[in-house]
């Protein structure tokens, strides 16, 4: 069979589709997976316990000073449980941005990997899907892991919690797309520092340690245009059982940053590598 | 004659208003083995690019085994080899698990990439190298490695852009016997070189390429034949007289080309050449009879050396 007999019988893709999508996401996703056994697995460990330790740090030590705090919808709950879905999001966060930035940042101008794999039959969408879902498998082990520290300790307040799993999956696919999409854009490691910049103060002052109404509504406002505080509103509704229609426009803001990412992600894995 | 597996006509790549390759053409038939041989710069590596269906033309025709790239860059590369400039090997895998994973990049079930890759790290001569990491092995066997990857999808184009630069000579010898052989069980070989010894080597016909445009094309020994003389003489008499002697010496032999180090005397006898020159009275602190190469008939065609 010639190369073009078989190009005319593969497949219902459209021609520009198929440029970028050869449907072989998952070769890159094995090979992430064989690179992290054999080099990677302490980071992978570490990424596991940061939560944990602050959980027990803050969770039982401050939280034994703090007493109950109340949730946005008006329930009094411990402080444990306060931050522990709070903590829930922010791994996520954390797993998928290391994978998606500095990781990727690496392959791509360092060891030249994304170039390899682009001169072979994939395409750049297989390259993003592939890192991406690499990056959500390991926010999804830590959330689990993290999920059943949170049931031993009691701070499972509704069986909803349940569905925190696939929240942390789509709230780590939405940073990962865009980590990748704004890191194919970075050159050096100066520009490389602002993630980590942007990163800590989201951390600290989305309302991942105190409610939000402690703040002035201005100050209010900006916060809950960052991601984070979605994140940690859609992980708290759940975990404490505390749900109302919200919860679609945190979904909705999570699906909108997920295929931004991509667009841009694939657009620039394009003009890097195939022009 | 079989169909060419390669059609390049008027090929352009313009970067702004850099034309980084201006107009080229050039055909490729099946089992031969083609050179781009010029100096860094002058858009080998862009024509490779090209031809690796990983950048677009601006203008001009390119056929890849009868697909044009710019509609079917997938299929394209799925029947290529690509051995890049800069080694790109996974350093976090071990040696034989980059020909695995390579493999699969390609859609390829794991049964035969895993048979292929036993095979191919013997051809690579690094059968005792399989689980070792990137970064312990040698420039050379990094190089043969890169080489046992791009083979993992059994290409029916194997891409080399200066498949030997960096290298140290015996480690080119060995990776020049691995490609001769390839050539033998007639893989289609095209690549880049400013090493106009690899050139003679490995290439069944070439074009010599200059700023972005082709300066002459066939077989080494018949470009020798056509742009130089059988033998060349060097004579050397310091930076600083060199060009005052060149003038005494205007008549002899076919060509006097003065390069700021020696001069070159092209003559179908070099020695004879070198015997009037002393008759003159003419005493040259070194002398050099050797046979023309590739090297002279870029001097003729482009008055700049390969490699500057």
């Amino acid at each position: 069979m010639s190369v073009l007999e078989r190009t005319r019988r593969s497949g219902p893709l459209p021609q520009s589709l198929r440029a970028l999508y050869a449907g072989n996401a998952r070769s890159v996703m094995a090979r992430g997976l064989l690179a992290t056994k054999s080099t990677n697995w302490t980071v992978v460990v570490s990424g596991f316990f940061e939560p944990v330790f602050y959980l027990l740090a803050m969770g039982f030590g401050l939280g034994e000073l703090v007493g109950s705090v109340s949730t946005t919808t008006g329930q009094e709950v411990s402080y444990g449980a306060f931050i522990a879905p709070a903590l829930l999001a922010v791994s996520a966060m954390n797993g998928a941005v290391y994978d998606s930035t500095w990781n990727v940042f690496f392959k791509m101008n360092y060891t030249k990997l994304y170039q390899g794999m682009l001169s072979t039959s994939l395409g750049p969408l297989d390259v993003a899907f592939g890192e991406i879902a690499l990056a959500l498998l390991r926010g999804a082990v830590y959330a689990t892991g993290f999920l059943i520290v949170m049931q031993v300790l009691g701070l499972n307040l509704s069986w909803l919690a349940i569905l925190a799993l696939p929240a942390v999956v789509l709230i780590a696919f939405a940073f990962a797309s865009f980590g990748m999409a704004i890191t194919s854009y970075m050159k050096t490691f100066q520009q490389m520092d602002w993630i980590n910049f942007v990163m800590l103060p989201m951390f600290l002052f989305s309302a991942t340690f105190y409610p939000l109404s402690v703040y002035p509504e201005w100050i209010q406002t900006v916060i809950q245009a960052l991601p984070l505080w979605h994140a940690v509103e859609l992980m708290r509704g759940l975990t404490t059982g505390a749900v109302d229609a919200g919860v679609l426009w945190h979904v909705l803001y999570f699906v909108v940053m997920i295929l931004v990412g991509l667009v841009f992600t694939t657009k620039r894995l394009r003009a890097l590598f195939l022009d | 004659m079989p169909a060419p597996v390669i059609v390049a006509s008027d090929l352009t790549k313009k970067y702004k208003d850099f034309a980084a390759v201006d107009g080229i053409s050039f055909e490729v038939a099946p089992g031969e083995s083609f050179g781009l041989l010029g100096p860094n710069g002058a858009g080998k590596s862009t024509t490779m690019r090209m031809v690796g269906a990983v950048s677009t033309r601006t203008s001009g025709d390119l056929r890849i085994l009868d697909l044009d790239p710019n509609d079917y860059g997938p299929e394209i590369r799925s029947q290529l080899g690509v051995v890049p400039q800069a080694d790109n090997l996974d350093v976090e895998l071990k040696a034989r698990d980059n020909l695995v994973v390579y493999g699969r990049y390609f859609g390829l079930p794991r049964k035969v990439v895993q048979q292929r890759a036993d095979e191919l790290m013997a051809f690579a001569q690094l059968e005792d190298k399989v689980k070792a990491k990137v970064d312990d092995l040698s420039g050379g066997m990094k190089r043969r490695l890169t080489i046992a990857r791009a083979l993992i999808n059994d290409p029916r184009i194997l891409l080399l852009d200066e498949p030997t630069t960096g290298l140290d000579p015996q480690a080119r010898h060995i990776l020049w016997d691995r490609l001769f052989r390839l050539k033998e069980q007639g893989t289609t070989l095209v690549l880049t070189t400013h090493y106009m010894d690899e050139a003679e080597q490995l290439c069944d016909r070439l074009v010599v390429v200059d700023k972005g445009s082709i300066m002459a094309e066939g077989s080494p020994a018949a470009l020798i034949r056509q742009y130089s003389s059988r033998e060349v003489l060097e004579v050397r008499f310091g930076s600083d007289r060199n060009e005052q002697v060149a003038e005494q010496l205007a008549g002899i032999g076919e060509r006097v080309e003065v390069l700021p180090d020696r001069i070159l005397v092209y003559s179908e006898d070099g020695e004879a050449e070198l015997n009037h020159i002393t008759e003159l009275g003419l005493h040259p602190l070194t002398s050099l009879v050797r046979r023309s190469s590739l090297e002279d008939v870029f001097l003729r065609l482009t008055g700049r050396s390969l490699i500057e």
